[in-house]
C-alpha cells in the first residue's frame, strides 16, 4: 500500500499555501503600522489625544462626514475623551437641533442637549452625495470597524496623500492616495499645517491631526474598549483561578481511577 | 431507559417519581456508566451544550432591544452595542459564541471520523448530529443577516439567489423565500422569525442526540464494545463532570479571549458598512465556519451543478455509516486509513482557506482538487481501504490495551465480529 509520509506533505502543502498570499493583496499597500495606545491587552484611549480629535472632527470632519449613532452626553462618559459636564453642554448647546413637532404642528430648532444624537451635516444620504460630487462621506461612528486595517487605515489614508505618478491622470474631484484601494479618493486632502488651533497648545501638524482624529473616531466605533479590557483581563484571571481549582479537584477525584487524566 | 433499579429515599419523592420518573431519570444520568479512558476529545460534547445554552441566553436578551427592519436593524445593533448596559458585552458573546459553537462542532465532528463513533451501533446519534448541524448552518446564516450590514445583505442574496438554480420553479421559490422580488425587508422578518425558532429546534434534537447516546453507551478511544458497568467504566458523576468541567473552563478562557480582546477579528469588517442594494462588496464572503462549503460551491463552473456539489458535500455524511466497510471503528488501529484521515482534514482547511480567497486562478485549480478528493474520501477511500486495509490488533478491553502475545489482525476481527 502507498507509505505518506504525512506531517511532511502538511508542512510542504502549507507553506505553499502561505507563499501564495502576496499574489492576492498586490494591488495595495499596507497601512503605516501606529502604536495606538489602545492596542494590547490592556490598551486605553489617551484623553487628550480624543479631546483633540474632537475638536478636528468638529472643526474639520463634521462639515461633510456625520456621526450619527453617537450622543453628546457620549463626550463626558468614562472611557471617552471625558469632557466636563459643563463642557458637554456647552458644546451640545452650540449645536441647533431641529426638535418637533410642538403643540401647532411645527418644527423648530433649539440649541442642543446632552442627550442629542450629534447633528448630521446633510439631512440625509442622497443630499449628502449629490453636495460631495457623486461620493457619500460615510458615517464615521463605526467607521474604524467598518475598514479592513482598522485605525492604521484611516490613519494612513489621512496622511497618504501624494502627486499622482505620471502617467496616471485624474478627473476634476478625485485625488491620489497611496493607501486607499485603487489609489483613488474623491475626499480631498484637508489636513494642513496649523490648520486648528489646539485648546492645548500642542503642535497641529498633519500628522499630530491625524493621529488624535483617528483616536478619537477608534472611540467612537468602540466606546466600550477600555472597560472590555478592563474586565476581560479580570474574568480571564478569575477563570485560570477557577479552571486552576477544578484541575486539582478533577486530578484528586480521578486518583481513585487507574487511568490517567 | 437503563435496567438499574433506583429507589427514592422519601415518600413524597417515590410519590412523584412513580407518576413522572424524573428522579430516576436524575440518577440514571449520573451512575450513566462512562468508559474511563474517554480522552479530551470527548469533552466538546458537554462545550457543545454550553455553547447551545449560551448563544439561547445570549440572544433572547439581543432580541429584546433588536429591531427587525431593514431601515431600523443596522442603528438597533448600534444601539444594543452603545447605550443598552452591557449591549456590547451581550452581543460580542452572541457573534463570537457562534464561531466558538462551530469551532466545537467541527472536533466533534472529526473526532467522531476519527474513532468511528458513526459506525453501528451508533448511526442514529450520528444522523441526529448531522441535522443539528445543518439546523445550525441555517441558524448562523440567518444570524448574520441580522444586523443587515453589507455582508448580512449579500450573504444573503448569494445564498438565496442558490435556489434559482433548481430547474424550472427555482425562480418563484426565491422569490417565495424572498417574500419580494429581492432580499428586502420581508425577508430580514422572517430571517429573524427563523433565527428565533430554529435554536429550539437543535435543544429538541440535542434531547434526542443524548437519549440515542444512552443506548449503546460511548464509544472511546480504542473503540472496542466494553462491559457496562465493569471495570472499564466510571459513573458519569464525578468523573465525567469534573472533566467535562476542567474542559469547559479552558474552551471558556479561550472564547473569553476573543469576546473581550478581539471581538471582530472573526467578523467582515464590511459588515459595520450599513446594507446598499446599490453597492456590491468587492469579495463577498461567508463566516469562516462555512468556507470549504462556499469552496466547493465555487469550484464547479455550473450554477446548479455547484449547489448540488454542495448540499452533496454534507448530504454524503449522513450514508458514512454504510460507507465505511471497516470491521475496526477507533483509527488508532487502522494505520492505512489514519493517514487519509489526516490528509482528509487538511483536505477540509484547505478548502476552507481558498474558500476566503477570490474564485480564480491556482485558488479555483486548489479548490476543484480539493472537492474532486472531498467526494473521493467517501466514495473511494472508505470502502475500499475498508476492505483492504491490515489493521492493527485491537486489545479485548480497556484495561487491557495490549493484547498479550502480539495477536493477528484476523483476531482483531474476530473481536469485532462478536460485537
Amino acid at each position: 500500500m502507498i507509505k505518506f509520509n504525512t506531517k511532511l506533505f502538511f508542512i510542504l502543502t502549507f507553506l505553499l499555501l502561505i507563499s501564495l498570499r502576496p499574489l492576492q493583496s498586490a494591488e495595495m499597500v499596507d497601512p503605516i503600522k501606529v502604536d495606538w495606545s489602545f492596542k494590547g491587552l490592556t490598551g486605553t484611549f489617551d484623553r487628550a489625544s480624543l479631546q483633540r480629535g474632537f475638536q478636528v472632527y468638529k472643526e474639520v470632519c463634521a462639515s461633510c462626514h456625520s456621526m450619527q449613532y453617537l450622543s453628546y452626553r457620549n463626550l463626558g462618559e468614562p472611557g471617552g475623551p471625558e469632557f466636563s459636564e459643563q463642557e458637554v453642554k456647552a458644546i451640545a448647546a452650540s449645536f441647533e437641533i431641529e426638535d418637533g413637532p410642538d403643540s401647532q404642528g411645527e418644527m423648530f430648532t433649539r440649541p442642543g442637549k446632552p442627550s442629542d444624537k450629534f447633528k448630521s451635516p446633510y439631512p440625509n444620504t442622497q443630499a449628502a452625495t449629490a453636495a460631495n460630487g457623486g461620493a457619500y462621506p460615510p458615517d464615521m461612528s463605526v467607521l474604524v470597524k467598518a475598514r479592513k486595517g482598522g485605525a492604521n487605515y484611516i490613519y494612513s489614508v489621512l496622511v497618504g496623500y501624494e502627486d499622482p505618478p505620471p502617467g496616471v491622470t485624474l478627473d476634476d474631484g478625485v485625488y491620489y492616495n497611496k493607501y486607499m484601494a485603487g489609489n483613488k479618493i474623491k475626499m480631498p486632502n484637508n489636513l494642513m499645517d496649523g490648520l486648528v488651533e489646539y485648546a492645548d497648545g500642542t503642535e497641529s501638524t498633519v500628522d499630530q491631526m491625524a493621529k488624535d482624529v483617528t483616536t478619537f473616531l477608534a472611540w467612537a466605533a468602540e466606546p466600550e474598549l477600555e472597560e472590555r479590557h478592563r474586565t476581560g483581563v479580570k474574568v480571564i484571571i478569575y477563570l485560570v483561578l477557577l479552571t486552576t481549582l477544578v484541575y486539582l479537584s478533577m486530578r484528586k477525584i480521578w486518583s481513585r481511577v487507574d487511568t490517567e487524566v | 431507559m437503563s435496567e438499574h433499579e433506583y429507589v427514592p429515599k422519601s415518600k413524597a419523592a417515590k410519590w412523584f417519581n412513580d407518576r413522572l420518573p424524573l428522579l430516576t431519570l436524575g440518577a440514571h444520568l449520573t451512575d450513566y456508566p462512562t468508559p474511563k479512558n474517554l480522552n479530551y476529545w470527548w469533552t466538546f460534547g458537554g462545550i457543545l451544550t454550553f455553547c447551545l445554552i449560551t448563544q439561547i441566553v445570549t440572544g433572547i436578551v439581543l432580541a429584546m432591544h433588536y429591531v427587525a427592519h431593514a431601515d431600523l436593524a443596522f442603528a438597533s445593533v448600534e444601539h444594543i452595542m452603545r447605550d443598552v448596559n452591557y449591549g456590547w458585552l451581550i452581543r460580542y458573546i452572541h457573534s463570537n459564541g457562534a464561531s466558538m459553537f462551530f469551532l466545537a462542532v467541527y472536533i466533534h465532528i472529526f473526532r467522531s471520523l476519527f474513532y468511528g463513533s458513526y459506525k453501528s451501533p451508533r448511526e442514529v446519534i450520528w444522523i441526529i448530529g448531522l441535522m443539528i448541524y445543518l439546523l445550525m448552518m441555517a441558524a448562523a446564516f440567518m444570524g448574520y443577516v441580522l444586523p443587515w450590514g453589507q455582508m448580512s445583505f449579500w450573504g444573503a442574496t448569494v445564498i438565496t439567489n442558490l435556489f434559482s438554480a433548481i430547474p424550472l420553479v427555482g425562480d418563484s421559490i426565491t422569490t417565495w423565500l424572498w417574500g419580494a422580488y429581492s432580499v428586502d425587508n420581508p425577508t430580514l422578518n422572517r430571517f429573524f422569525s427563523l433565527h428565533y425558532l430554529i435554536p429550539f429546534l437543535i435543544l429538541g434534537l440535542v434531547v434526542l442526540h443524548i437519549w440515542a447516546l444512552h443506548v449503546p453507551g460511548n464509544n472511546n478511544p480504542v473503540g472496542i464494545d466494553i462491559k457496562k458497568p465493569s471495570k472499564d467504566t466510571v459513573p458519569f458523576h464525578p468523573y465525567i463532570t469534573i472533566k467535562d468541567a476542567f474542559a469547559l473552563l479552558v474552551f471558556m478562557i479561550i472564547f473569553a479571549g476573543f469576546v473581550f480582546f478581539t471581538p471582530n477579528v472573526l467578523g467582515h469588517s464590511d459588515n459595520y458598512i450599513p446594507a446598499n442594494p446599490l453597492v456590491t462588496p468587492a469579495h463577498i464572503v461567508p463566516e469562516w465556519y462555512l468556507l470549504p462549503f462556499y469552496a466547493i460551491l465555487r469550484s464547479v463552473p455550473d450554477k446548479l451543478g455547484g449547489v448540488i456539489l454542495m448540499f452533496g458535500a454534507i448530504f454524503i455524511l449522513f450514508v458514512l455509516p454504510w460507507l465505511d466497510t471497516s470491521k475496526v471503528r477507533s483509527a488508532v488501529f487502522r494505520p492505512i486509513y489514519r493517514q487519509f484521515y489526516w490528509i482528509f482534514v487538511f483536505n477540509v482547511l484547505m478548502l476552507g482557506y481558498v474558500g476566503a480567497m477570490p474564485a480564480e486562478g491556482i485558488y479555483l485549480v486548489l479548490a476543484r482538487v480539493g472537492t474532486i478528493y472531498y467526494f473521493a474520501h467517501f466514495i473511494i477511500v472508505m470502502p475500499v481501504v475498508g476492505l483492504l486495509e491490515k489493521t492493527d490488533p485491537v486489545p479485548m478491553s480497556i484495561s487491557e490495551p495490549v493484547l498479550t502475545g502480539g495477536a493477528e489482525p484476523s483476531l482483531a476481527r474476530k473481536i469485532n465480529d462478536k460485537v
